[in-house]
């Protein structure tokens, strides 16, 4: 099993090896962070915003969405505050006009990507990609919608997966392997051919090593995993259970 | 040489529509269509679709009356898991749909038909809307509003939104309804009771005005179709199929919804995106049925409520055997709206009305279901095959509006011919010839132009496809 460690890689915080405290400034303000923190996660315990999509408290992290960029300055380029370590005198922006611009950009591409249509989704009205939209102010899609032909994988007893709804965020393929430790799902494919796959891209129902926990269900951020026998704007996804079992599975291996 | 007049778009109907009307060299009507321009593909992509999202996803076919959609769906979708809903669901089913009953019977009567009723045919087409009877006789009209509005709150305390709520749901409904939700409606039914009736005494001494109207607005035998429940009474959302012919003699009655197919065929046309359904026996096109609010009034054997029964009476006078002329549809559409209103009080006081147990779970159990319900504009089938996981393999809808496909058209002939000679077409005659259509209220798509007035153009054009004379 994969330990969701810090991004640096190596235990910190003990009498031999003490963190480091860095001074930064996020959105102007002066604050402090421990070296082995994400801009994200400092931002976070000041309260200061970043829509992630991706991100999950307790998973390892990913940077797969790309919707947590912020500006820092000095660099050539925006950077992902979720896997962007806090440095001494770092300076960040987290809602210029080019970042929320961008941000927009990158959610509408998503919706581009596959067949988003909340009217007759499970997950209607609990949904965190649809959440963005109305967050981030989309009203429209400046894409063209690429309607690629996904289908549904309902052949599992308890669960279905439908692909027109994925965002690819990994969270399915991270919860699985790092909590529930029986990887079943990965991903396929490259770019926007990718999708997720159970075992090795056989159906759901026929996968040997699913246990049926019901843990990817309940992290995907949209409806693309559900549970059967939920109508439209019924599935409503159980998350607070994943801190809490991460730390048990920690506490365990000690 | 014979030239066609076409319509384009018929106005104050639900959806697009244009008529053509064909006309001979000696300048009389020989033919005339109704056809339905646009394509949704409703069947088509709902394959592979899992079962449970079709309440849902057919509802969106319609903005006006999306409840009896979903109703129809999920009854269709019982039948695929196999189950018998809890009598409570079935209850907030049926007083759901009395909500809507009021409300799209209302659009239909007071937004849609009014103008014409009230304004007169040959009134000045810039003012024939509902503003222009705003203005002219705005207790009507506010009458209109309101009654139309009461339905739609009733739609909303109960399914939770105006337009397309998911709370009807494989297996039955998502809530229980609550006492607040129950006094509430309670409290609307008076004043909608008190429109109703008033309206209804109106419209009655009106009938006189429009002689030559109920004369000429398909006026014509054919077979009849509807929902009946178990004692032959009027029903919507639960029954058996009856068919009448134009002399009241019962054709076939208590067909199970499951094997409508027997019975009644669709044949495609060239000229429309709307499926002919016929009543196959007959062949087609001389099966050629009628559906909706005078087809359900003439096949039942009563309403089952006390006012309703009484008027259901007194339209049962207009003819003597089943009432045939479409023109009626405005009538019976005003009987059955104050049947939903008796309806939705006696279920209110029902006992078991707010009784926890309002749905059933399971898994998809047979791999076919067919719904059939009576939506505001006539019969309304749902049929999916489903494979074992559940996903939709097949659907088949046949809308109400679609039953009444070769009825329209033949009205639209019988009115083209009484009111149109020549090649110049009076206003009053055009009015007239959408006017007939309006009075099936045809529901071709999800969306209305309540207010306002679209631009309206005629065209006179050759078989050659030269425009000889055009109206704008």
């Amino acid at each position: 099993m994969k330990e969701p460690t810090s991004l640096t890689g190596k235990k910190l915080g003990n009498d031999a090896n003490p963190a480091r405290i860095f001074t930064m400034t996020i959105d102007n303000r002066l604050l402090t962070a421990r070296e082995d923190e994400t801009v994200l996660s400092v931002a976070r315990q000041n309260g200061i915003y970043i829509p992630t999509l991706c991100h999950m408290e307790g998973l390892s992290l990913r940077g797969a969405c790309r919707l947590c960029i912020v500006d820092v300055k000095g660099a050539p380029r925006v950077l992902p505050s979720c896997v962007t370590l806090a440095r001494q005198d770092m300076e960040v922006v987290t809602n210029s006009d080019r970042v929320i611009e961008y941000r927009r950009k990158i959610l509408e591409l998503i919706f581009s990507e596959r067949n988003h249509v909340c009217s007759v989704c499970v997950s209607n009205g609990h949904c965190d990609l649809q959440a963005l939209a109305t967050e981030l102010g989309m009203t429209h899609v400046r894409y063209d919608y690429l309607y690629p032909k996904q289908l549904v994988d309902a052949s599992h007893p308890r669960f279905s997966v439908d692909h027109n709804r994925c965002v690819l965020c990994m969270r399915c393929v991270r919860v699985c392997d790092e909590i529930e430790g029986a990887h079943t799902w990965d991903i396929m494919g490259r770019g926007i051919t990718s999708r997720v796959i159970t075992d090795l891209n056989q159906p759901w129902g026929s996968s040997e090593t699913c246990t049926g926990c019901g843990k990817c269900v309940q992290v995907c951020p949209t409806g693309a995993l559900s549970e059967k026998g939920k109508s439209v704007a019924e599935m409503t996804k159980r998350r607070q259970f994943l801190p809490y079992l991460q730390m048990m599975r920690g506490e365990g291996r000690k | 040489m014979a030239k066609n007049i076409v319509i384009e778009p018929i106005t104050r109907i639900e959806g697009h529509g244009k008529i053509t009307i064909v006309v001979d060299d000696d300048g009389s009507v020989s033919d005339a269509r109704f056809h339905v321009t646009q394509f949704r593909g409703f069947e088509k992509f709902c394959e592979g679709r899992p079962f449970y999202e079709m309440p849902s996803l057919t509802q969106r076919i319609c903005g006006i009356c999306p409840i009896i959609h979903s109703i129809a769906s999920a009854t269709a979708c019982d039948s695929i898991l196999g189950v018998r809903i809890p009598d409570t669901a079935l209850k907030l089913r049926r007083l759901l749909n009395c909500g809507q009953l009021i409300q799209s019977h209302a659009l239909s009567f007071f937004h849609l038909s009014a103008p014409d009723l009230v304004l007169g045919l040959d009134s000045d087409p810039a003012k024939r809307n509902i503003l222009g009877l705003l203005e002219a006789h705005p207790d009507l009209a506010m009458d209109g509003i309101n009654l139309r509005k009461i339905g739609q709150e009733i739609i909303q305390a109960v399914a939770g939104k105006r337009i397309h709520p998911t709370w009807v749901v494989p297996g039955g409904v998502s809530s229980p309804l609550t006492e607040e939700t129950r006094k509430f409606i309670l409290a609307l039914l008076p004043q909608a009771l008190e429109i109703t009736r008033k309206t209804l005494t109106w419209f009655k001494a009106s009938l006189e005005n429009h002689r030559e109207e109920i004369r000429t607005f398909a006026n014509f035998p054919t077979l009849f179709m509807a929902l009946v429940n178990k004692e032959g009474n009027l029903e919507h959302i639960d029954g058996t199929l009856r068919l009448i012919d134009y002399k009241g003699n019962v054709v076939v009655e208590n067909v199970d919804p499951a094997h409508y197919q027997l019975y009644i065929g669709e044949a495609p046309e060239p000229w429309s995106y709307l499926k002919s359904p016929f009543y196959k026996p007959l062949g087609y096109p001389e099966g050629i049925y009628r559906v909706g609010p005078a087809a359900r009034l003439n096949v039942c054997g009563g309403c089952g409520t006390p006012l309703a029964d009484q008027e259901w009476a007194e339209f049962r006078e207009l003819d003597r055997g089943p009432v045939l002329s479409s023109f009626h549809n405005h009538y019976a559409r005003l009987i059955e709206i104050l049947y939903a209103i008796e309806t939705i009080e006696s279920l209110l006081n029902e006992p078991y009305i707010l009784n926890a147990r309002v749905r059933v779970f399971a898994q998809p159990n047979y791999n076919e279901g067919v719904g059939v319900v009576e939506a505001p504009r006539g019969t309304l089938f749902h049929h999916y095959r489903v494979d074992d996981k559940g996903l939709i393999r097949w659907a088949n809808f046949i809308v109400a509006t679609g039953n009444n496909n070769l009825a329209m058209s033949r009205g639209v002939l019988q009115v083209a011919k009484r009111f149109i000679n020549g090649d110049t077409i009076s206003e009053g005659a055009l009015n007239r010839v959408e006017a007939v259509v309006r009075a099936f209220d045809p529901c071709l798509s999800c969306s209305t132009h309540a207010l306002g007035r679209l631009p309206l153009r005629i065209e006179l054009v050759a078989r050659d496809g030269t425009v000889l004379h055009e109206i704008a």
